[in-house]
């Protein structure tokens, strides 16, 4: 059984459905990728993951037990943590509140110390400056917190949404390394992206979203050669 | 605790709007010509001090009656004494510059201050002294003795001196730290000053003599803020709050005890206590949780309305006479239920929506309790009339409506409830800090800065802004079931819209989420319209204009919540600047 399944999802704003009725699964230990256009609906489901959103119908099972009832709160308790869009940290706090932020679900304050090196060792960055106020940072060290916020929450499953939006070719690459190693680690990571090479590159397995329909699927290698994912999302042909 | 003792290039000096007018007149501050108009500011400045001595002891009308009498000539009156004290002050701004105070100023003052305290005495002189007589005597302006002028002329030359003084590079005063024995003194002189400053002031009868007290404390505190003194003392406070809450709760238990058994101005601090009570149970919900309530004041009512019912008045509705503590219970989970009912609605949408709701709410609870006179469904509170003769309390037979001596002190009826409101203050104070605190406290401070994020983070939104809603309600309850035996009858017309607009104001202008802050805007908003009665129709209008006032030049309440870090990192300087500077950025 996969860790998340995805069962003919549908989510809609209002009357307007951005999300038409998509399955796809994320096995343990793997990256899997939804890439697509602006739109697409990858977003949507992925804060319909997290509870943020209620789909219209289908349903999503984490390691066996349906999400899609369960309030956002209750979710990060269960295993899944997001790093949403934007990356949304919280800019009067400090790193270390940030990141505290990050645990906030948690109970076992004895391991607090020790997540906080794991993130640390991670991003070193962020141990220097763990006293400053999270809103004079980069956008590539606003995204390292926002990932090691997220992880703060020891998830077994992290939805990642557009880690690389606004940054530097060279930050994107810092990131995605971070990616392959929090996999390394154990961590399974449910990857947003508009960045299909990227994405695709480091995934497993990827999906691509078209106006709210899985179109293509396959392995990340598989969609990468795929003449229509050349085309549509890599620019070339 | 040593004291940096240089610190050149300080971006503090930097941001002295004077610093490029100096720079073009002398150079720069160290320049050679810095000496030479450092003097003539010095001399401009005693010039001015010494104007504004001699005025002390010249007449300033001719008329007796006015301003307690400031016809003599040798013989200061009050007024022209609080003259006397801004003049010294003046001097001691002047001497720390130059002369033999002046390694003290290596760490104190700002020119700025003394500017200030020159434009504040000038102002003084022509609004609180000039003004009042001129409109208070027939020969208007021609009431007016060249004290009055010798003053004015004083007071702008202090401010041209404080004006032309070279920018003076401060040396860290802001983190000038004293030995704890020292700074714990100055912490508990200021809390016994205040406490001498408010007894004298609510003893003074003449209005005009309370404004010019007025116009004076301010001057002061202007002189004081401008000179860098509040930054300094903020700081302070921050090592040693525990001393503060203690001192300030000593010298309020201490100020019955300085009325002498008069009732006349405990009935106003007991207002005022309850005023506060209400306002810091409203700072959990404003400035903690950032919910916009502006219906707060029905809660109040819910818990004076439950408080007087089940009362033994003879004309309490429900037949049934619990003890008042049981009362006081019911009566703020009566409050906290309709807050529930209020909340879960509305506080699953987010933004404004709660606002109108509440305002709403605020105006259907008082055309409730209007409307429920058996006319118009059950006779539960007697409508417009409300319910009257609530009878005193009484704890295991201390009668609060009676005088007991303590140590031969007289302690009234006011008193009596003065001391169980500041009980309940301290209560709600406790409550309040453990809260802000606490895991809930970040919650809040998570959804107040991006709710959705908060949301992502397995924050339970929903539920930590209800805790906050229905809690401040069981607070406000609570305060209220006290509020109607203070008041001895509950009536509609207490509850209105203005009194929760009043409400906000007093946690606004006093600084979100601070205790310190909410409580003295609380004891402002309340105390000056009750001193200044005679004002009667334009207190709104002073009112509006000071929120217009504080909102353009300290949006961020008297006393600002800077952020945490400071206080868990407060030796570290630069971090210090950076959390100060981006706070007031979000600010303004």
């Amino acid at each position: 059984m996969a860790m998340l399944e995805v069962k003919d999802l549908r989510v809609a704003y209002g009357k307007i459905e951005a999300v038409k009725g998509i399955s796809f699964e994320v096995e343990e230990g793997q990256v899997v990728t939804l890439i697509g256009t602006n739109g697409a609906g990858k977003t949507t489901t992925l804060r319909t993951i997290s509870g943020l959103l209620r789909p219209s119908s289908g349903a999503i099972y984490f390691e066996g037990k349906r999400l899609d009832q369960v309030p956002a709160h209750k979710i990060v308790t269960l295993g899944v943590a997001q790093s949403p869009e934007g990356r949304r940290i919280f800019p009067r706090m400090t790193v270390e509140e940030n990141l505290m932020l990050g645990a906030f679900s948690r109970t076992d304050h004895g391991a607090f110390t020790e997540d906080l090196d794991r993130v640390f060792e991670l991003f070193p960055i962020l141990q220097e400056r763990r006293a400053q106020p999270a809103g004079t940072f980069s956008g590539g060290e606003q995204q390292m917190l926002a990932m090691g916020r997220a992880m703060m929450s020891r998830p077994r499953l992290l939805l990642l949404d557009e880690p690389s939006m606004g940054l530097s070719p060279l930050m994107m690459k810092r990131i995605m390394s971070t990616v392959k190693t929090l996999q390394e680690q154990g961590t399974t990571v449910l990857l947003v992206e508009q960045n299909a090479n990227a994405a695709l590159k480091l995934a497993d397995r990827g999906y691509v979203l078209e106006v709210g329909s899985i179109v293509l699927s396959g392995t990340g290698r598989e969609l990468l050669a795929s003449d229509d994912v050349r085309k549509a999302y890599l620019g070339e042909g | 605790m040593s004291s940096s003792v240089s610190n050149p290039g300080s971006h503090r000096a930097e941001r002295d709007p004077r610093s490029w007018r100096d720079r073009l007149a002398a150079g720069s501050p160290d320049s050679p010509d810095a000496p030479a108009q450092l003097n003539r500011a010095f001399v401009i400045g005693l010039v001015g001090v010494a104007l504004l001595v001699a005025s002390a002891f010249m007449s300033w009308t001719y008329n007796p009656a006015l301003l307690g009498n400031v016809t003599l000539y040798g013989n200061p009156g009050t007024v022209q004494i609080y003259l006397l004290v801004m003049a010294l002050m003046a001097l001691f701004l002047l001497l720390i510059r130059k002369g033999p105070l002046s390694r003290l100023g290596r760490h104190l003052g700002r020119q700025t201050g003394l500017r200030a305290l020159g434009i504040g005495i000038t102002l003084y002189l022509v609004i609180a002294v000039g003004a009042s007589i001129a409109l208070t005597d027939d020969a208007m302006l021609g009431a007016l003795d060249p004290g009055v002028y010798v003053g004015i002329l004083g007071g702008l030359l202090v401010a041209a001196a404080g004006h032309l003084l070279p920018t003076h590079k401060a040396v860290g005063e802001r983190h000038q730290r004293f030995p704890a024995w020292l700074e714990i003194l100055v912490v508990v002189l200021l809390v016994a000053l205040a406490l001498a400053a408010a007894a004298y002031g609510l003893g003074i009868g003449d209005p005009a003599l309370f404004v010019a007290f007025l116009a004076f404390v301010a001057v002061i505190a202007a002189g004081l803020a401008r000179g860098g003194f509040f930054d300094w003392l903020s700081i302070v406070v921050g090592h040693h709050r525990t001393v503060l809450l203690l001192a300030t709760f000593a010298a309020a238990f201490a100020f019955p005890l300085t009325q002498n058994g008069s009732d006349a101005n405990m009935s106003i601090a007991t207002s005022v206590l309850i005023f506060a009570a209400t306002a810091m149970g409203l700072n959990i919900v404003v400035g903690l949780a950032g919910l916009l309530d502006l219906g707060y004041i029905a809660f109040l009512g819910a818990g004076a309305y439950v408080g007087a019912m089940l009362s033994e008045s003879a004309f309490a509705t429900i037949d049934w006479k619990p003890p008042f503590i049981i009362v006081a219970l019911i009566g703020a989970l009566f409050a906290a239920l309709l807050g529930l009912i209020i909340g879960s609605p509305t506080l699953r949408v987010s933004g404004d929506y709660l606002a109108i709701v509440t305002l709403a709410f605020g105006e259907i609870f008082r055309l409730t309790m209007f409307n429920l006179d058996g006319n118009n469904g059950p006779d539960l509170t007697h409508g417009p009339n409300g319910i009257p003769a609530i009878p005193e309390l009484n704890f295991f037979g201390f009668d609060f409506g009676a005088t007991h001596a303590f140590f031969g002190v007289p302690i009234t009826r006011f008193a009596n409830y003065y001391f169980l409101l500041l009980l309940l203050i301290g209560f709600i104070i406790l409550v309040f800090t453990r809260l802000n605190n606490s895991r809930i406290g970040r919650g809040w401070i998570a959804i107040r800065e991006d709710e959705k994020a908060a949301e992502a983070m397995g924050v339970n939104v929903f539920g930590l802004k209800i805790l906050a809603f229905a809690g401040g309600a069981f607070l406000a309850g609570l305060a209220g079931t006290v509020k109607a035996h203070q008041d001895v009858s509950v009536t509609p017309d207490q509850y209105q819209f203005l009194e929760s607009a009043f409400l906000l104001a007093a946690v606004v202008l006093g600084g979100m989420g601070t205790v310190g802050g909410v409580l003295l805007g609380a004891v402002i908003l309340k105390l000056l319209p009750e001193k200044l009665r005679f004002f009667a129709d334009y207190r709104l209008l002073l009112f509006g204009l000071l929120l217009v006032l504080m909102m353009r030049f300290r949006p961020e309440g008297l006393v600002a919540n800077r952020r945490r870090q400071l206080e868990f990192h407060d030796d570290d300087e630069a971090l210090a600047d950076e959390v100060e500077a981006i706070h007031t950025e979000k600010v303004t």
